[in-house]
């Protein structure tokens, strides 16, 4: 059995800006074990990538934890300072960011900056710590790999910065890879390399990983469990079969009925979700999809509904799950 | 019997990169290219970073000058005509709806600028009532002509540019990636509106997009570029489930598929490698350093873009190896 | 069956679960308010205290210069024979005299200086002059620079080429010098002019060393407004927006006035105001050393320059002028930097 790496319990979060307080994160909760692969689904304003940065605390000033706990790997990361976080970043828990141009540091040398991460977190001198890099530097695929320790980001392409990025992010073998949009600003077919990557490392480092993305194929072919994310609420959350072949919130339905799918012969118009994403500083009372749904009922206006387990690890907070199950305990009485 | 409406033929559009002035360094962005759009139909055009697709629709658009090569709209050949006119019939929609409009100007005026610039209102009042039958037919209402673009969301913004592209009543336009910055639950909004669009007015469309499965929707055609060069050119059903170009199989084979079945059996073309700079890119065959049929024939020919069955275009020497 | 729903009861009320219509979905979209860039703008400028008392501090100083001389008993180039050299709030002896018989009599609130000429009224009037030139120069600033950066912007190539090595040659002119050599040419053929042709006899009144100052800064003091301008313009039309205005068929002219030049407002007010003081300075420094506005007319520099020679008997003359200078510059120069935060596009959140 494998120990519970993560644990988020009923995180709630909330950006104190001059214009109002945007309450980016709503009871959240997330359970994760090891060597899982976690993805989170969703789209922008939906809370995905702030998730992850809470469990790093690597939030700007005006982002607080308002309420709930984050547990990792023996941590109660909400208690922590930031001193004691400083540790545990890069060492137990990593991420690599969506753009490659911009989180590298264009003045120092790709050699550098690995060996940053490695010298903060062992005791490594500095040839060990090259020697390391550079074993790193083939490890995620990229050729003569002492050449490349000299070189500077602006000498590479974006899919070998991110693979760089992905080595800085494993010097120290994280138990835990958190990957924020990864590859979205990757061709396909580099995308398709990075993706291939990912899965070989989790294989031979057996860490886990969370994968944040907005395209679903990728978490098809990735992940185990996916968590559905809108307006800062996990609307649905279980294994990946049971999410692309038996869902149940109406937002996960419409989205995987609005993408074109490739392997279709006929022309069958796209269904799309109407109306516009929610506006974070003024979201509604209820369910946050409420006036995009085409099944809204009254109650859905007025109150966040509740979870309903559908079957073993599948959750979905809905209250047309709920009026199912308050029809038939109303049929057995 | 479709009509051409929109065709270009051995484009090229160089920029320079530098170099010293004996020997000037060109990005051959879009090299030697060659199509045709017939009338009320939508040519795909897809590819990845680099490969030109964007610089084609604006060399065609003539929002740059092209190097050579020309540009032919409706029987006229218009490569170095004034454009005014043409900039009538033939529009564009952008792919950045933060950046395409202009933060100081009200909705209305955005809509309205192309009104005001070919006088096609005679009054106060006509120039108000065209403004909102745009808005209106893309799905906003009058209220929204005072307000301003950051106040939009990226759906309605986008909305707003194909507002403003309607506006003069085009034949034909250009989607340069027009749904790539869009979160997915709006992207089909955004498609069906294109293609409601098309049928109610009778618009021709190039799609440039780098995501296959959009345009393999909305398009009847679809043409792959890779650095500069097309590589293929099909109907859509005969690129996606026959095509014979080793890059676009394996750009279809790396597209995550959102089925999990689906993905788990089925084989993938990784491709090794990087895309070579358009600077210096490879002799011969483009594509020859990434692709595993490669021989040394690819090195020093280049193949030639030619029709290997009815309205299938492709440019390989080993089409038959290609499994 | 509709029961009276107990507000302590958990069960559910059957008709919350009804579908929902249109019309209560949409009431929970609302869109915010709408707030155009000059309100967005306007509303954090007034919550900058320090630049709100700027702003109030220089209408004061417009109303002290512009509309109290009218209410001013005395004149500028009034000489008041036998008031000379007063200290503030003094009277001479004919004044008390004056006094004595019934007469009301102003008082010299600043007192006179050493030909009798109430310190006060002066002063104001030198204000007034500085203000006017630094008004003047600062808008004769931008049109030649925003038109010229414009033109070496948008254009690009040789033409920027060319144009900027103009800009950079006139960089190294010296000013002050020019300055003097084109006082002392044309003061005399100006001299002529003024007294020949009844139309230019103002240009007594002001004297020559104003004219010199007004030509040379449209001759050298745009250069500065121009290369901001233009570093504006290249941004600006690398956007996307100009892109699809060009697209519409839009010409350039069009696209100057109604895209790069809208959008570039902000920085061109900022700068313009942050000219305003510079210009200031430049005339009370001419002034001071006496190349500036001609006597009688005086000028904050020139009172300051006569006034060095008593600066131990009479230091309220030297105070006066200087405070004033300080204040105005002082104040245009906050202003200028609260205009800046409150509009500068970066600092939006």
């Amino acid at each position: 059995m494998s120990e519970l790496l993560l644990n988020i319990q009923n995180e709630r979060l909330s950006f104190f800006t001059p214009a109002g307080e945007v309450k980016a994160l709503n009871d959240i909760s997330i359970q994760m074990y090891e060597g899982d692969v976690l993805g989170i689904v969703g789209e922008s304003g939906s809370g995905k990538s702030v998730t992850a940065y809470s469990i790093m605390q690597l939030l700007p000033h005006t982002g607080r934890i308002i309420g709930g706990t984050i547990d990792f790997n023996g941590h109660r990361i909400n208690d922590m300072t930031e001193q004691d976080m400083r540790k545990i970043r890069g060492n137990e828990v990593s991420i690599i960011f969506q753009d490659p141009m911009t989180s590298l540091n264009p003045v120092y040398t790709i050699g550098n900056q690995i060996c940053e991460v490695i010298k903060l977190h062992t005791n490594k001198n500095k040839k060990q710590a090259l020697e390391r890099a550079e074993e790193l530097l083939s490890l995620v695929g990229i050729n003569e790999p002492g050449k490349r320790l000299k070189q500077y980001p602006h000498e590479l392409s974006g899919g070998m910065r991110q693979r760089v990025m992905i080595a800085i992010a494993l010097a120290c073998e994280p138990k835990l890879l958190i990957a924020d949009e990864p590859t979205t600003a990757l061709d396909v077919t580099i995308q398709a390399q990075i993706l291939e990557l990912m899965i070989d490392l989790k294989e031979q480092l057996g860490m886990s990983i969370i994968m944040i993305t907005h395209d679903l194929g990728i978490v098809a072919n990735m992940c185990q469990k996916i968590a559905v994310m809108y307006a800062g609420k996990i609307v649905e959350y279980g294994p990946v079969d049971e999410i692309f072949y038996n869902p149940q919130h109406e937002y996960t339905k419409g989205l995987l009925r609005s993408i074109p799918k490739l392997s279709e012969k006929e022309h069958n118009r796209l269904v799309p979700i109407e109306g516009t994403p929610v506006d974070m500083l003024n979201p509604p009372k209820g369910c946050p999809f409420a006036p995009r749904c085409d099944s809204c009922m009254k109650i859905c206006l007025r109150e966040m509904p509740q979870y309903t387990t559908i079957n073993d690890g599948h959750l979905s907070a809905c209250w047309l799950l709920q009026k199912k199950e308050f029809m038939q305990g109303g049929e057995e009485n | 019997m479709s009509k051409k409406l929109v065709e270009v033929q051995h484009l090229k559009q160089y920029f320079h990169a530098g170099g010293s002035m004996f020997n000037p360094k060109y990005v051959k962005a879009v090299d030697d290219v060659t199509f045709y759009i017939n009338k009320g139909e939508t040519l795909g055009l897809v590819g990845e970073s680099g490969c030109g697709k964007t610089t084609t629709g604006r060399t065609l658009l003539r929002l740059y000058e092209p190097t050579s090569g020309k540009v032919i709209y409706d029987g006229k050949d218009i490569t170095k005509v004034s454009m005014l006119p043409y900039r009538r019939k033939m529009q564009i929609v952008f792919q950045d709806p933060y950046a395409s409009l202009d933060p100081r100007m009200t909705v209305g005026d955005i809509v309205g600028e192309a009104i005001d610039i070919h006088k096609l209102a005679a009054s106060k009042t006509e120039r108000h009532d065209k403004i909102i039958a745009m808005l209106e037919r893309v799905g906003l209402n009058s209220e929204h002509a005072n307000r301003y673009p950051h106040e939009f969301s990226g759906g309605q913004r986008q909305r707003i540019g194909i507002a403003r592209a309607l506006a003069v009543d085009p034949e034909f336009i250009v989607c340069d990636e027009p749904i790539s910055a869009l979160d997915v639950s709006i992207q089909a909004q955004v498609v069906n509106m294109f293609e409601d669009l098309q049928q109610d007015l009778g618009l021709t469309y190039l799609f440039i997009a780098h995501d296959l499965s959009v345009v393999k929707h909305i398009s009847q055609r679809i043409g792959v570029m890779y650095l500069g060069k097309l590589v293929e050119l099909a109907d859509s059903y005969e690129l996606i489930f026959h095509s014979v170009h080793p890059y676009t199989r394996s750009l279809i084979s790396a597209i995550p598929v959102a089925d999990p079945i689906k993905s788990r059996e089925s084989k993938r073309i990784v491709l090794e490698g990087d895309v070579p700079s358009p600077v210096n890119p490879p002799s011969g065959c483009r594509f020859r350093t990434r692709c595993r049929y490669a021989t040394e024939l690819c090195a020093t020919q280049e193949p030639e873009f030619k029709e290997i069955s009815p309205g299938h275009f492709a440019a390989c020497h080993h089409l038959d190896k290609v499994q | 069956m509709k029961e009276k729903k107990n507000p302590l009861s958990f069960q559910l009320d059957v008709s919350d679960f009804l579908p929902a219509n249109k019309e209560e979905k949409e009431s929970l979209v609302i869109m915010r308010e709408s707030v155009s860039f000059w309100r967005d703008g306007l509303r954090r400028f007034e919550k900058n205290k320090i630049a709100m008392t700027s702003f109030i501090i220089i209408i004061l100083v417009f109303i002290f210069a512009f509309v109290m001389p009218q209410f001013y008993p005395y004149s500028y180039e009034q000489q008041i024979r036998g008031s000379e050299n007063l200290a503030p709030m003094a009277y001479s002896e004919p004044e008390l005299a004056l006094k004595a018989a019934g007469e009301k009599v102003f008082p010299h609130i600043l007192g006179t200086d050493s030909l009798g000429r109430d310190t006060m009224i002066r002063l104001m009037m030198g204000s007034r002059i500085s203000l006017l030139v630094g008004l003047v120069a600062s808008i004769l600033v931008l049109l030649i620079g925003s038109i010229y950066g414009t033109v070496a912007g948008y254009f690009g190539g040789k033409v920027d080429l060319f144009m900027m090595r103009i800009v950079d040659i006139i960089y190294t002119v010296p000013d002050i010098l020019i300055i003097i050599l084109l006082m002392v040419t044309l003061k005399y053929p100006l001299k002529d002019l003024a007294e020949t042709v009844p139309a230019f006899s103002w240009i007594n009144v002001i004297g020559v060393g104003l004219i010199c100052i007004f030509i040379v800064f449209s001759l050298l003091y745009w250069v500065g407004m121009a290369r901001i301008v233009r570093s504006q313009v290249l941004t600006l039309k690398e956007q996307e927006y100009v892109t699809a205005a060009r697209a519409l068929g839009a010409g350039s002219g069009r696209i100057i006035r109604k895209h790069l030049l809208t959008n570039s407002m902000g920085t061109l007010i900022v700068t313009t105001t942050l000219q305003i003081p510079s210009a200031i300075f430049t005339e009370s420094f001419l002034s001071f050393i006496g190349i500036g506005v001609a006597a009688p007319m005086p000028s904050l520099g020139s009172m300051a320059s006569t006034a060095i020679d008593g600066i131990y008997s009479y230091p309220y003359r030297l105070l006066a002028p200087a405070l004033m200078i300080s204040l105005i510059i002082l104040s245009f120069n906050l202003l200028g930097d609260g205009l800046r935060d409150a509009f500068d596009p970066k600092l939006k959140n």
